[in-house]
């Protein structure tokens, strides 16, 4: 068992490592570098560009400025932004912070519902219940999530005027505040994937229950209720549970268009902004954030899931 | 399976006669709106500013004067153009190389999937946005960036349904008579895995669809002034207090489209017998 | 009162009226034992849920009933139903490793068969679970309720199910195939216990095999099915000595016999689709003694001596089955084509961490194994699952590297694997494998199967694929149209057949046959055997043949290997083997193969324990932790094979200690 988690561990490192090589070849094999986008037509200026160049660095071989990078990062150092001309780190960490209240927010509310209506919906398939939930998911899935937040905002601010509709604190507003925002925002995040969980819990249910196990239970004369809760749940939620982290490492993705829509002050908007600004420091350096979170929450997950399957407890004798 | 059948059977249930209808009316739309716009959707006007739906203007004028019903018939055309030719690489590049790795195996096989892995783990859109970044590029150079981009995807599925083939004796067999590695990847796997990748291609193709329109919203997709759902909404943000009609109608086309698409696999994949994945959207 | 009365039932696919049980009628005693017997599509399966009230999604009863204790199971509320179940009549399932939940502890199962009805009060339950644990002879009683499925091995976890079955002291036991999937001699096990408790509880059983034998070793009356309907039911003795219906003597005849070593005659033809309905007697298609009256759908009627057959004209003589015995082949001076020396092959290479660990060798499947393979013979290789068989195969055919020893083909050398051998070597040598769903690419037909090697080998044009595709057919005894079908739409002998045609269609030197037969049902696997023998001898084709089935290596095989932990333990004629075989191993073996013969089925299982796992096999003679004629040098020197008396060896320090 010890060994299995080891060797999930250094599986997500080497993904780790393998992130922050592809993040810096990215930005490295294109043509031009954070000078030239950054300066835009200023490059034109021979000297202009030199001196940049000289202050960022970029002369250096690119082997050499990965290790750089690297030795930095593993301080805890991310560089520094080029447009903001302030330290990698002070910018991304409150915005760190906002996103992740508004993933857990969105998380934590929805995950539960999306289960336990995913295990509701199969125990009555076919039956008006499960028709009616099963298409409001298949349209929830379809909706890109700008979409979604326009009709909130539509709905929730401007028609019935309980919420502002976009986001006005300030990123370096307490948490609290921020939790606050969140609801609009974190509906919107966690529609789609609620919609992907359900019909995935679903599908799972339904096919467990077709298992030998499960008519053996019968065969036992165990009444329904039981079987469902002690052979079939578990049984069929097990195997959920990894995809339900990378679902919600997807969030991530969300996030991105969610907090552009709703003016949410945390990483996803960041990273726009800093697209926009061709700020390329700021972005590689958010890139490997979204990357680490990713890694951590399918590692997370993969986890979990050892820890809950038997079978991966423990060994044949 | 030849087509016929399976196409009687998606239209004999409700979703996949409604799915296949949206497609196709959607397609057609696509197609044909060049022909018969009402207005010049790229004439703005001063006057005309922010009109509620009437009879020379059923769908209502945006912020710049614009008429709405001829930017929404064309809005899905460059987002589905980008789309298809996005899904062709994607799958094109992610099959080639998910069957090749589910043959080949062994150690090539890992540390190609640890790559992909990790490539996986950075979201789509954020690597479209640095590639938007670095060379500020338009609509025509997203093709290659989006395909190389969901073809990840793909790469995992290809070689997931190649795996339940590989371990066959019938392809052991064909090992075992000597037949070259390319043979046995066309001629034993891939005909199996066909209908599990045509699913999988219609489904790349709505989540492109859904990527790209987020792009345009983003402001880093389609360029103005061709009209684009995305871009649509995202520019009608600001006066939906007082006209959602701006925003309502690109957003009900961009459903319907999407809908439509979801239906229809969804009525493919049964008839076929392929099991849908809960795939990974790339974005 | 009738324990159990079933009349005229029949269970029919919804919506249609394809049945596939049809007017089934039988009764059961109290403490009374009925096996019921057939091949796959029968119904028996069917027929077998639907004593616990259990119908398949898709199927439904649609005429008459069945009576359980005198109660209607088709009236009975839901909750009557539930009680019954487990309580009165209880189930053990064809596969253990699916049956038990995987997530739960196997004690927390056994308890849960007791705490859902109130026979056992609850504070005796866990004293009951060791108890049933012990009666069932799995080891550590008090400890092993703690494990989870998957950590029990195969024997093991039917025990646990069989002890599920008893935890209610039921007054009936339904058995679905019960020791399907298991090695010869845990099965042989399993049924002894099974016959012990039986006595010791004097419950009533009805099961449900394809394996005449094992229904000989356990039940005292069996019933013959066939499309759907009992044919025949009689006390086991008398079925097994003076089968009365035609189906169920051609049945019995077709199952190879070890001590009568020659081809078993088959039945022709198919036996119907399940569903299928066809006027009057659905086996006179296939019936030697059809005739007119048979027109008409026989009724069950009984017999003057006992049990019932529905015939219009039933068999009434002593069953002697005809053997056509193996011709001695005359071999040309024994001209060796295929030699096997010292052949290692290991599981998998040892990673980094599992050689830094204790495990510092890793697993050898196959440790040290020397075969040879002569001009136009038929060899058998005979093991239990694990014994390293297929690798063996495998490892000749080039799909598995060898981790030592050589492999010639004619006297030149195999490479190790497939990728490094040239064309010519490629052709000579030919694999068929086991599972003829498996072994043939789904989206092909027949012709395009056939095409291949035919342009692979020889370059073949289209007219001249097509010629050699035909003659192939009619080689395999196909029809000719079968070659625009696909796999799909052929039953698992004729894919078998396919799959052959396609290994002779490179005109091999060698072919290596993986348990081909091994899928099929007994009166298929006949006509296979025959057919493998024929195109063997027309052509001069050698054959390595793998099975774990005796019986069917000794119908087939000119000279047999026997295979136990990765060494061959015995080796020579297949009667001598056989009939006289010399090493502990293959004597017990032959004790524990159920067959259909009331002379054998009370005969001892001569091994104890259980199968060692080859990552660390015992020192010394292998089998010496279950050999009974156990000696303290077995257990610290390797035999080796030692020539006994005419090509006869055997791996064994004494000689003659079998004492056949």
């Amino acid at each position: 068992m010890l060994g299995l988690i080891l060797r999930r561990l250094g599986a997500a490192w080497i993904t780790v490592v393998v992130v922050a090589v592809v993040v810096f070849v990215g930005v490295e094999v294109m043509p031009g570098d954070a000078c030239t986008a950054m300066l835009g037509r200023d490059a034109a200026r021979i000297e202009v560009l030199e001196n940049c160049r000289d202050r960022m660095g970029l002369n250096r071989p690119p082997v050499e400025r990965f290790n750089a990078w690297a030795g930095d990062l593993a301080q805890g150092d991310l560089g520094v932004s080029m447009k903001r001309e302030r330290p990698i780190v002070d910018i991304v960490g409150p915005r760190l912070r906002n996103t992740l209240i508004l993933a857990f927010a969105a998380a934590l509310a929805g995950v539960p519902l999306a289960i336990g209506l995913g295990v509701m919906v199969a125990l009555r398939r076919e039956r008006p219940f499960d028709i009616i939930v099963s298409t409001t998911a298949l349209v929830a899935m379809t909706m890109p999530e700008f979409v979604v937040a326009a009709l909130l905002i539509l709905i929730f601010a401007i028609w019935l005027g309980w919420s502002s509709g976009v986001v006005t604190a300030a990123y370096d507003a307490p948490a609290l505040t921020l939790l606050f925002a969140t609801p609009l925002p974190a509906v919107t995040l966690a529609l789609v994937y609620m919609a992907h969980i359900l019909r995935m819990v679903r599908s799972s249910v339904i096919d467990t229950a077709g298992a030998d196990y499960i008519l053996m239970a019968r065969m036992k004369g165990v009444p329904e209720r039981q079987i469902v809760r002690r052979h079939l749940l578990p049984n069929a939620i097990l195997p959920t549970i990894p995809v339900i982290g990378l679902t919600l490492a997807w969030l991530l993705s969300g996030v991105v268009i969610v907090e552009s829509a709703f003016n949410y002050p945390g990483l996803g908007r960041l990273a726009v902004n800093a697209v926009a600004d061709r700020d390329l420091p700021l972005v590689q350096a958010t890139a490997l954030i979204f990357g680490l979170i990713y890694v951590s929450m399918t590692l997370i997950a993969d986890l979990l899931a050892m820890a809950l399957n038997p079978r991966l407890r423990t060994r044949r004798l | 399976m030849s087509g016929a059948p399976i196409l009687r059977a998606v239209l004999s249930q409700p979703s996949g006669a409604i799915g296949i209808t949206l497609v196709v009316g959607h397609v057609m739309l696509a197609v044909l709106s060049p022909l018969v716009l009402p207005h010049d959707p790229i004439a703005q006007s001063a006057d005309l500013m922010l009109q509620m739906p009437s009879l020379s203007h059923p769908f209502g004028t945006d912020r710049l004067g614009r008429d709405i019903l001829s930017r929404v018939m064309l809005g899905g055309r460059e987002a589905m153009l980008i789309a298809t030719l996005a899904t062709l690489v994607a799958m094109v590049w992610g099959t080639v190389v998910g069957i090749f790795l589910a043959l080949i195996g062994g150690r090539t096989d890992t540390y190609v999937m640890r790559i992909v892995d990790a490539l996986s783990s950075i979201p789509g859109i954020l690597i479209v946005m640095i590639f938007v970044a670095a060379l500020g590029v338009g609509a025509t150079a997203l093709i290659p960036i989006l395909g190389c981009s969901y073809g990840l995807s793909v790469v995992y599925i290809a070689r997931a349904a190649a795996l339940d083939f590989v371990a066959r004796d019938f392809v052991l067999a064909a090992q075992a008579r000597g037949e070259a590695r390319a043979t046995i990847l066309i001629r034993e796997i891939l005909p199996n895995v066909r209908d599990t990748l045509a699913v999988q291609g219609a489904m790349q193709w709505s989540w492109l669809m859904l990527g790209i329109t987020s792009l345009s919203f983003l402001g880093l997709g389609v360029a103005p002034p061709t009209p684009d759902w995305g871009l649509m909404i995202a520019d009608a943000r600001g006066v939906m207090p007082t006209a959602p009609w701006a925003v309502l109608w690109p957003m009900a086309m961009l459903s319907t489209l999407i809908v439509g698409v979801n239906l229809a696999t969804d009525s493919f994949a049964k008839a076929l017998g392929v099991d849908r994945q809960m795939g990974v959207r790339a974005a | 009162m009738t324990l159990l009365d079933v009349q005229e039932l029949t269970i029919s696919q919804v919506g249609s009226d394809a049945a596939i049980v049809r007017a089934a009628t039988l009764a059961l005693e109290p403490g009374e034992t009925l096996g019921i017997a057939g091949e796959s599509g029968c119904g028996k399966s069917t027929l077998l849920l639907a004593l616990m009230g259990v119908v398949k999604p898709g199927l439904a009863v649609t005429g008459g009933h069945v009576h359980l204790m005198g109660q209607h199971l088709g009236s009975i509320a839901p909750e009557a139903m539930r009680r019954l179940r487990g309580q009165s009549i209880a189930w053990v399932p064809q596969s253990a490793a699916m049956a038990l939940t995987p997530t739960m502890r196997v004690g927390a199962q056994l308890a849960e068969a007791m705490s859902v009805h109130d026979t056992i009060p609850p504070g005796d339950i866990t004293a009951r679970t060791t108890a049933l644990f012990a009666q069932v002879r799995l080891p550590e009683p008090n400890q092993i309720g703690a494990r989870y499925p998957h950590e029990l091995s195969g024997g093991q976890m039917q025990r646990v199910v069989i002890a599920m079955a008893l935890a209610c002291a039921p007054k009936l036991l339904l058995l679905d195939e019960p020791t399907t999937g298991l090695d010869v001699t845990t099965q042989a096990e399993i049924l002894d216990l099974l016959g012990e408790l039986r006595r010791d509880t004097g419950m009533a059983m009805v099961c449900v095999s394809h394996d005449i034998g094992v229904l000989a070793r356990l039940t005292a009356r069996v019933a013959v099915m066939y499309a759907g309907r009992i044919v025949e039911d009689r006390p086991t003795a008398a079925l097994l000595t003076r089968p009365a219906h035609p189906y169920a003597r051609a049945l019995l005849a077709s199952v190879p016999q070890i001590e009568n070593p020659g081809m078993p005659p088959s039945i022709p033809g198919s036996p119907p689709a399940p569903g299928m309905s066809t006027p009057g007697c659905a086996f006179a298609p296939r019936c030697s003694r059809a005739h007119a009256a048979c027109d008409l759908v026989p009724a069950l009627s009984p017999l003057p001596l006992g049990g019932r057959v529905a015939c219009h004209s039933p068999e009434n003589g002593i069953f002697a089955p005809v053997v056509m015995p193996t011709p001695l082949v005359a071999q040309e001076a024994g001209v060796p084509v295929v030699t096997v020396r010292d052949l290692v092959v290991q599981y998998r290479r040892a990673s980094l961490f599992a050689r830094l660990s204790r495990r510092s060798r890793p697993d050898s499947v196959v440790a040290g194994v020397s075969l040879t393979l002569l001009k136009g013979e038929i060899l058998g290789l005979v093991g239990e699952s694990g014994s390293g068989k297929s690798t063996i195969v495998r490892a000749i055919a080039g799909l598995w590297p060898r981790s030592a020893g050589t492999i010639t083909l004619d006297g030149a050398n195999l490479p190790a694997r497939a990728t490094e051998r040239d064309r010519a070597a490629l052709r000579r040598v030919q694999v068929v494998f086991q599972n003829p769903d498996a072994s043939l690419n789904p989206r092909h037909t027949v012709r395009e199967i056939l095409a291949q090697p035919l342009r692979l080998y020889f370059n073949a044009s289209p007219a001249e694929v097509e010629d050699h595709a035909r003659s192939l057919t009619a080689a395999v005894r196909l029809d000719p149209d079968h070659l625009d079908r696909r796999p799909a739409q052929l039953s698992g002998g004729e894919r078998q057949r396919v799959a052959l045609a396609r290994a002779f269609a490179a005109e091999p030197d060698v072919i290596l046959c993986d348990e081909v037969t091994s899928a099929l049902d007994v009166s298929v696997q006949a006509s296979v055997l025959a057919l493998i023998r024929d195109l063997c001898q027309s052509r001069g084709t050698s054959c390595l043949f793998v099975a774990h089935d005796i019986a069917v290596v000794a119908a087939l095989c000119d000279r047999v290997a026997v295979i136990y932990l990765g060494q061959i333990v015995e080796i020579g004629r297949t009667t001598d083997v056989f009939l006289r075989p010399q090493h502990p191993y293959t004597e017990a073996l032959l004790s524990a193969i159920p067959e259909p013969d009331p002379m054998k089925t009370m005969q001892p299982v001569l091994i104890n324990g259980e199968m060692p796992s080859m990552t660390d096999p015992p020192a010394g003679c292998r089998f010496s932790t279950r050999c009974r004629h156990v000696r303290d040098v077995c257990r610290t020197s390797t035999p080796a094979l030692a020539l006994r008396s005419a090509e006869h060896f055997t791996a064994c320090h004494f000689e003659g200690i079998t004492g056949i």
